[in-house]
């Protein structure tokens, strides 16, 4: 392999150009820390006008019987609305306006992540762990305005007999404290490691057409076939982590409403 | 944060070489402040919006499939009650016109009884005068029998004998032989 020639096209080859966050407007600087309008922010507002439009539009008919579009609405509603009312029962629907933005934002910004070119909001950490504090936060809020000191309780499951309290309390805190953590991680893990094992595969077919002439077309099938299929997978992930992220908030936030298990 | 003054104008978006672009926390605040705008406006437009507006079609359809089970409900029960009414009169309706049957029957085999009882007795009187006819008949028969006999009897001995028998004699003879 000749590494000097696919150093020069670093940016189309390399994996990692994909997640750079790059200005479009800078509004210049507040406490050292530059302020500026970004591609992850335009696709935050994308997400936005998409979800809050995609809705109002669904939904403009009000039809009794309902439409395709309308029919998606419904289901994601009432989606939500199950899995919430599973996790907190009644008392929880207090929060779901708030479960239905983190689930429909989230979901839409790893599906923008799908469409070749675009910029994946999610894989970003701080994006994630600004949600996930969020989630952290409203809970701790909620238990506490909502249980007294009764929130407490939860770290204290009951029937633990007495002389093994001590060490399940301690555990139950440190796994309590590590919710944001393994919360943001797991979908910004997810996110960044899909799209660059995507973009390292199709970068194989580059490679392999530009290094090895007629061969490389041929063996570039495979990893096409493994990108389509990497495609598909990854389409899976983008749900699936939108609708990991979502139930576990409803799992939280149920402690919060109940906190005595 | 070490972010000097020369380094953010160029090299804090673009990325400096080395520095993973998730883990780069120039563009923290940036993603951060952006962030915060767009998910409370997403919160907003859906909370406020959005979900009400879902909810009420959602409800509206609810109620609707509500009145609309009743109104079955109803519906069905009362053609449960014309079914069994129904029913009933049928069974009166049966149950009379069996009545009406018997009764049918009873009159007419009594009329039947009756005529049969007329016929035989006309019958019998038709039969006993066809006896008594017949008994006539076969006298009258039998008394001809007698002067046939007589007469036969006289042209016979008279073919064989060559004289006319007394008539008093043949017919003393013919009764010996009839009787």
């Amino acid at each position: 392999m000749k590494s000097n020639g696919l150093k020069e096209d670093a940016s189309d080859m390399d994996p990692i150009h994909q997640f750079e966050i790059k200005k479009i407007v800078s509004f210049g600087h507040i406490g050292g820390v530059e302020i500026a309008f970004t591609n992850s922010a335009a696709f935050m507002f994308g997400a936005v006008a998409l979800i809050v439009g995609g809705l109002m539009l669904a939904t403009a008919g009000r039809a009794l019987v309902p439409g395709r579009f309308q029919s998606v609405a419904e289901i994601t509603y009432e989606f939500v609305a199950d899995m919430l009312r599973q996790c907190t029962g009644e008392a929880g629907m207090r929060f779901f306006p708030l479960v239905f933005t983190l689930f429909s934002f989230i979901l839409v910004l790893n599906l923008f992540g799908m469409i070749p070119g675009l910029f994946t909001v999610t894989s970003h950490i701080i994006v994630t762990v600004a949600l996930a504090l969020l989630v952290f936060v409203t809970v701790i809020g909620y238990g506490f305005w909502k249980n007294g000191l009764r929130f407490f309780k939860l770290f204290a499951p009951s029937g633990i007999p007495i002389y093994i309290l001590p060490l399940v309390v301690l555990i139950e805190i440190i796994s309590f404290l590590s919710r944001p953590l393994s919360h943001s991680v797991r979908l910004f893990a997810n996110m960044l490691a899909g799209h660059i094992t995507l973009k390292v595969f199709a970068g194989f077919i580059g490679m392999l057409a530009t290094g090895l002439g007629v061969f490389g077309f041929v063996v570039g099938i495979l990893p096409l076939s493994m990108t389509v299929a990497l495609t598909a997978l990854e389409l899976l992930v983008a749900f699936l982590q939108a609708y990991v992220f979502t139930m576990l908030t409803c799992i939280y936030l149920n402690d919060a409403l109940h906190p005595g298990h | 944060m070490a972010t000097a003054t020369g380094q953010t104008g160029t090299v804090a978006h673009g990325g400096p070489k080395g520095v993973f672009p998730p883990f780069n926390k120039d563009t923290f605040g940036s993603q951060l402040l952006w962030l915060a705008i767009a998910f409370a406006a997403l919160y907003l437009l859906l909370a406020r919006v959005a979900l009400p507006r879902l909810a009420a079609i959602l409800e509206v359809r609810r109620g609707r499939i509500d009145d609309d089970i009743a109104q079955a409900g109803k519906l069905k029960s009362e053609s449960e009650a014309a079914i069994e009414s129904y029913q009933k009169a049928l069974a009166e309706a049966r149950a009379k016109a069996q009545a009406l049957a018997a009764a049918m029957r009873q009159e007419l085999m009594a009329a039947a009884e009756q005529r049969k009882k007329q016929l035989e007795g006309g019958l019998a009187a038709k039969l006993a005068e066809a006896e008594r006819k017949i008994e006539a008949t076969k006298s009258a028969a039998m008394a001809h029998v007698r002067g046939i006999a007589v007469d036969t009897a006289g042209a016979i001995v008279e073919e064989l004998v060559g004289k006319a028998p007394g008539k008093a004699a043949v017919e003393r003879a013919v009764d010996a032989a009839l009787h």
